[in-house]
């Protein structure tokens, strides 16, 4: 199991459980945390599962995906270094305790 | 003003945004989300793609159980509504009645099934329980037959040739996806086929299923231990029509999807509306569609707002290694002009319509853009500036 927590854009934290090979996306849905929307199931034809990772851990999440920049561009709410596509970051032992902030719109 | 109780009849992509975007919108009242299919509603796409490798069913699922429940949404699985009243504001499965305030249709589509003798022969995918069978039926499977030579045929096709069947393609058409997309395009993506190893037959009907393989139009027999079947889709619209709604392809709607009775709203697959612009009545299969359907309704409803749907289509289809994203919507006979970059943009009357793109999320983008600008992308100014599609 790996941890992940989402900060919403109030405050408030979740800390949730994801399995290794999930993406950040997929382990929000599946555990209900509300602010990931993930219209396209994961396809990088939206930008509706955009979110913040905590600076300590944007190097280790990895750099951004093939044309994610180009989807990014057209997300809801204000794009910064730190911005990801969530469906974009999987999951791996090393990311247990990952923090991402979310965005206070994804439409 | 409430709007009281919402019954959505269809839990599939449009039905569940429905529910989930009416509690988002503030809807305080009941809503209830009945499907045919059992489980949690959840999503297709993956079905041709990622599912049919891994397997994996919960990745599958829109949102879990606790969303239903923390959102008041009475989710009725297993259950298909074989009539409306109307006049009484209710519909009926199982000898049970069930009121409503607002009816939406999200019934959306089934397989066609054309009258070709030994058909039973072969599967679908549509469903997940579609999906699963398929899955089983794969392994040992040698060589296996796809009958259309659309989306979700060559998504199949691309999917078994990597796990190592031989795959035929039979279209009808003379070339591939030919409703939806370019020739440009088609040709592009049938030269990718054939060079992973892809069968593909053009202009090839097929005549007869039989557990030897497929027969042809051409008089050619292609060999097959497995047949599947992919040559398009019926809208469900025989609740609508029997309750004496305004059909064509689909259930008929206003620009505010409104169907004929002004209690009762269809989106997605099932739903024939009019597109911004044009006004052309179309009737689209795609997750854009069923999604951005069901957020106008769940405003209108809850806000009392009369918006108007005036989205840009967007799809997209992966295929092996290429990802083939459409923005807008041509017409089969529309205009075509390729970029050396390989972007395909489609005219009506010198006006864009659409662009298709393999793999460039950049262009694709930007299309989106630009067709939402609201004034029209001419083919003169495009062509002035080498149809570059950024804004300016
Ligand atoms: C294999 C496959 C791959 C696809 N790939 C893509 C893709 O890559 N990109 C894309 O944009 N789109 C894709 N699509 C299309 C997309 O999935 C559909 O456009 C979308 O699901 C439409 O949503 P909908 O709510 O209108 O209908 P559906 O999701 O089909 O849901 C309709 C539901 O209504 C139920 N129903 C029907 N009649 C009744 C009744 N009388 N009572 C109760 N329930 C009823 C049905 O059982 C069904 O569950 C794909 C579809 C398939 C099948």
């Amino acid at each position: 199991m790996v941890k992940v927590t989402f900060i919403h854009s109030d405050g408030r934290e979740e800390t949730v459980d994801g399995r290794v090979g999930d993406s950040v996306m997929a382990t929000a849905l599946a555990n209900d945390v509300e602010g990931i929307v993930g219209e396209c199931g994961g396809s990088m034809m939206c930008a509706t599962c955009h979110c913040y990772v905590d600076d300590g851990w944007s190097e280790r999440s990895g750099d951004r995906m093939d044309g994610e920049e180009d989807m990014l561009d057209c997300a809801a709410s204000e794009l910064r270094p730190t911005s990801r596509l969530s469906c974009q970051i999987k999951l791996s032992e090393g990311l247990s305790g990952l923090v991402v902030y979310l965005p206070e719109a994804q439409l | 003003m409430s709007v009281g109780h919402v019954v959505i009849v269809g839990a599939g992509q449009g039905g569940f945004q429905a529910a989930a975007s009416l509690r988002t919108e503030g809807h305080g009242g009941p809503i209830t989300l009945i499907g045919a299919e059992p489980g949690l509603p959840y999503q297709r796409p993956p079905l041709s793609k990622a599912y049919l490798k891994s397997g994996e069913e919960e990745a599958l699922q829109l949102r879990p159980a606790s969303f239903f429940e923390k959102n008041c949404i009475d989710l009725m699985p297993e259950t298909r509504i074989e009539g409306i009243d109307r006049t009484a504001a209710r519909i009926t499965a199982c000898g049970r009645n069930i009121a409503y305030d607002h009816l939406v249709l999200a019934t959306g589509t089934r397989n066609l099934r054309p009258p070709i003798p030994g058909l039973e022969r072969a599967l679908d995918l549509r469903t997940l329980a579609d999906a699963r069978k398929l899955r089983d039926a794969l392994p040992g499977k040698r060589r296996v037959a796809v009958i259309g030579g659309g989306f979700i045929g060559l998504e199949f096709a691309a999917v078994a040739r990597r796990l190592g069947h031989e795959v035929t393609v039979a279209e009808a058409a003379p070339r591939l996806m030919s409703r939806a997309v370019s020739p440009e395009i088609s040709t592009r993506f049938l030269a990718m086929h054939r060079g992973l190893g892809v069968d593909i037959r053009l202009g090839s009907a097929v005549t007869e299923v039989t557990d030897e393989g497929i027969a042809l139009t051409d008089g050619a027999f292609v060999d097959a231990d497995l047949v599947l079947l992919a040559a398009g889709v019926v809208p469900n619209i025989e609740l609508a029509t029997e309750a004496g709604l305004a059909t064509a392809n689909g259930v008929v709607t206003d620009a505010r999807l409104l169907t004929s009775d002004p209690a009762i709203s269809a989106l997605g697959d099932c739903a024939v509306f009019p597109l911004t612009g044009s006004g052309r009545l179309v009737r689209l299969e795609s997750v854009q569609a069923a999604t951005d359907h069901a957020r106008t309704i769940a405003k209108r409803l809850v806000g009392d707002r009369e918006v108007a749907y005036t989205a840009v289509p967007w799809f997209w289809s992966d295929q092996a290694d290429w990802k083939l994203q459409i923005a807008g919507l041509a017409d089969p006979s529309d205009e075509s002009v390729s970029r050396d970059d390989g972007a395909v943009l489609r005219f009506a009357d010198g006006v864009l319509t659409a662009v298709e793109t393999v793999n460039d999320a950049k262009a694709h983008m930007q299309a989106r853009k630009l067709l939402a600008g609201g004034a029209s992308a001419r083919r003169d100014s495009l062509a002035e500036r080498d149809y570059d599609l950024a804004m300016v």
